[in-house]
């Protein structure tokens, strides 16, 4: 147990030591500064403009910006819902899915899960889709929503960084740029160490093999290892396999499993730096990564503990003793330390992969890891996890100008009515969508007990409640992972899951990018006495303060109804 | 308008060049270099047992051992389905769950007799996260000894024997568990045999 504390330290202490260097690589390669790849990209990526007609260098509004965006958008939305649905009559699919095994309102929920960068994966990867709707639309969705996110993110560090203007730079310029030189090396060097460990990449269709006892046992693989790679840099977690990390051929190793929770923190950790570079404020950078990692530490912790211990109720009713702590739904080459801290990190950063079922993780653990998403600014998905921390800070400024009686400003720039508006909206909207529809998902069940706990669930009781305010909350996260207890393949789940995923992935990005440029254009008011300073411990912990609140208040029945009814019942 | 969805659609063309095909291509070269078995899964050569043909299997796929003569990994809720395998995904909390422990723990001991119901290990009785875990512990390993040694007519030595040898070590004694790959201890077990 004292190896596996070891290497969940170890893996969070490289995973920071590596971020810091990839921010300011990020931060230079959004800045236009030389970077070692230029040779290579600056020629791929002018032909790239030039070809689609695009001017990478034109300063945009933030309505220029945000319609390219949406646009893009749109057309991904286009491509891969008719890929989906017209995949068997398409190249690579060895496997011989059935044109029927996916449905049109799956395949309408996939495209949109993966569009919104949330993976919810409502649907079984290798029985029901074909080698190239994984690598042409799910893997590409993959990269270029990363992107995307990204790139939304470097437009709310324009909007600091600029002394009244109205521009934001350029969105098509940020986002090639984090396809090109941010995603694609780190997902190749990933990748290449993965397969090394034995992840396979493959086009040939699922082995077929006589086990030793004599047995036939058909083994679906694929070409995992590229999939895999931007599933866990690019913020993701949608997997090849339906187990997702859990899957001996998608986490096959300790050491691949150490590099997989590496590439969790990656980029949105190194988000935060590159913020601290890019408007060259490193002090306040590194005050909101220490937010952020007190707040991680916080739900981790306590997880840590239980999982440690197991569950308890083995030992007093069964007497079998849990020695290396829980053990259903872990994989023994992990370890339980080693699968609640995935799972903690995997909702405080927005990915959802998982290396274990999160349905038989101990209440507390499941707790934190509903708090992480209800939070969702703890680093958070990529480029939008800052994006919500944004919007706590602009909360935080009026708060704490309100409590001093001064006029809140934010890095010289006055916060006004508008610009709160927008805030509370973004901020009230996602508790809005992760408790209404909980709601009104627990009302449709309520109307017929039975025919519903039949359809919907395998598990019974109060887990059930905590398997529904799972679902939205991972939707609304835009986190994507599951509890798998539940048949997410029948239509009122897909409908729901997609709408709200829509919801709250588009509705924030518009309202913090109006705020960006609405304070982007305001008067510069130089720095006073007055000045409230962000970049110090006390404003840091106000912001978290404000978190806590939000967060606390919004959900604090919910989570007595579902995650802390069972903890008294197993305790 | 149509003037920015040509331009949205040519420059996500161009990025699925890039993404998908560039990208796949690089890797699958890699893997033919790099990857065991050129990136297809590694795979363990044995003769299987039910005709003794000669068969392999993939080595990080876990596999369904039954019989007494060879060890058993962790139980599995998808019973080895390698199609689409899965966790049991049931609460601690939930009532049913317990049973299946239980019924497991009874048939463990019954083919154990030797062992006490305190000493086997909680991962023999609860499923795998991704119902195809390869590897057990090994003190799971152990507490089978005796049953494989004596359906075999082997000495138990030997077997423990086989067991420390196929043990992995954590990389520097410091990271990771020691793990034993159920497959190959009962690959090199049929081996002993001749």
């Amino acid at each position: 147990m004292n190896s596996e504390l070891f290497g969940v330290i170890v893996t969070f202490l490289v995973s920071v030591a590596l971020a810091i260097p990839l921010g300011k690589y990020m931060a230079n390669v959004y800045s236009g500064k030389k970077t070692f790849l230029d040779f290579l990209f600056n020629g791929i990526e002018n032909f790239f403009y030039k070809l689609s007609g695009i001017n990478a260098q034109e300063a945009l509004s933030w309505r220029q910006n945000l319609y390219a965006f949406l646009v893009l958008n749109l057309v991904w939305f286009i491509y891969g819902f008719v890929v989906l649905n017209f995949q068997t009559s398409l190249p690579l699919n060895p496997d011989h899915i059935a044109p029927d095994a996916l449905s049109p309102i799956a395949a309408f929920n996939t495209t949109i899960s993966f569009l919104a960068n949330c993976n919810i994966q409502n649907y079984t990867g290798t029985t029901q889709l074909t080698y190239f709707s994984q690598i042409f639309v799910l893997s590409f969705f993959q990269f270029v929503t990363s992107a995307a996110g990204l790139a939304i993110g470097v437009l709310i560090f324009k909007s600091v960084v600029n002394r009244s203007t109205n521009n934001l730079g350029n969105f098509y310029y940020y986002f090639v740029r984090s396809c090109t030189r941010i995603l694609f090396p780190i997902c190749l060097v990933v990748a290449i160490l993965l397969m090394w460990q034995g992840v396979p990449m493959t086009f040939k269709d699922h082995g077929t093999i006589k086990t030793l006892e004599g047995v036939v046992q058909t083994v679906a693989r694929g070409p995992v290892a590229g999939f895999l790679a931007i599933k866990q840099i690019g913020v993701n977690g949608g997997g090849w396999f339906g187990p997702n990390s859990a899957h001996p051929f998608e986490n096959p190793t300790y050491f691949t499993n150490t590099i997989e929770l590496i590439s969790i923190f990656l980029i949105p950790m190194a988000f935060v730096f590159a913020f601290g570079f890019f408007v060259n404020q490193k002090k306040f950078a590194a005050m909101i990564f220490g937010v952020m990692t007190f707040g991680t530490l916080l739900l981790l912790v306590p997880s840590l503990f239980f999982e440690s211990k197991g569950n308890t109720s083995i030992d007093k009713k069964i007497g079998v003793a849990q020695v290396h702590g829980s053990t259903e739904g872990v994989e023994t080459r992990f370890g339980a330390l080693s699968t609640s801290f995935w799972a903690i990190t995997t909702t405080a950063v927005s990915n959802g992969s998982e290396n274990g079922a999160i349905d038989s993780l101990h209440p507390i653990t499941i707790t934190s890891a509903l708090l992480a998403m209800m939070i969702n600014a703890l680093f958070g998905g990529a480029g939008v996890g800052f994006m919500y921390y944004y919007m706590f800070i602009i909360i935080s400024i009026f708060v704490a100008g309100l409590m001093v009686g001064r006029s809140p400003e934010f890095m010289g720039k006055k916060i006004e009515a508008k610009e709160m508006k927008i805030a509370v909206i973004v901020i009230l909207l996602h508790p809005l969508l992760i408790l209404v529809p909980t709601a009104l998902t627990t009302f449709v069940y309520s109307l017929n007990t039975d025919a519903y706990q039949h359809a919907w669930f395998i598990n019974h009781g109060y887990h059930t409640f905590t398997e529904i305010l799972y679902a939205y909350s991972s939707s609304t996260a835009n986190n994507g992972s599951a509890m798998g207890g539940v048949n997410y393949g029948l239509d009122y789940w897909n409908m729901t899951t997609a709408i709200v995923i829509l919801l709250s992935r588009y509705i924030p990005i518009i309202g913090a990018v109006a705020v960006a440029g609405s304070l982007a254009t305001k008067k510069y008011i130089p720095t006073s006495a007055g000045t409230l300073a962000v970049d110090s411990a006390t404003f840091s912990v106000i912001v978290f303060s404000i978190m806590v609140i939000v967060a606390a208040l919004s959900f604090f029945p919910a989570l007595v109804l579902g995650p802390f009814a069972e903890f008294f019942t197993c305790h | 308008m149509i003037h920015s969805v040509l331009q949205s659609l040519k420059l996500s063309l161009l990025l699925l060049i890039l993404l998908c095909v560039v990208y796949t291509l690089i890797l699958l070269g890699f893997a033919q270099v790099i990857a065991p078995n050129h990136g297809e899964g590694s795979v363990i050569h044995y003769t299987n047992n039910a005709n003794g043909d000669s068969s392999y299997g993939f080595y990080n796929i876990g596999q369904d051992f039954t019989q007494d003569k060879y060890f058993w990994g962790r139980p599995s809720a998808s019973y080895y389905n390698a199609m689409s395998p899965s966790a049991s995904q049931l609460s601690m909390t939930d009532s049913a769950y317990l049973d299946t422990l239980k019924i497991r723990a009874a048939y463990f001991l019954s083919k154990n007799p030797t062992v006490s119901l305190k000493d086997i290990p909680a991962e023999l009785i609860t499923a795998s996260g991704s119902g195809l875990d390869p590897d057990i512990r090994v003190e799971s390993a152990l507490i089978q000894a005796k049953r494989v040694a004596s359906a075999r007519g082997i000495s138990i030595d030997k077997v423990n024997k086989l067991i420390e040898d196929n043990t992995s070590k954590p990389w520097l004694g410091l990271f990771g568990i020691p793990t034993i790959n159920v497959l190959k201890l009962n690959v090199q077990l049929d081996a002993l045999k001749s």
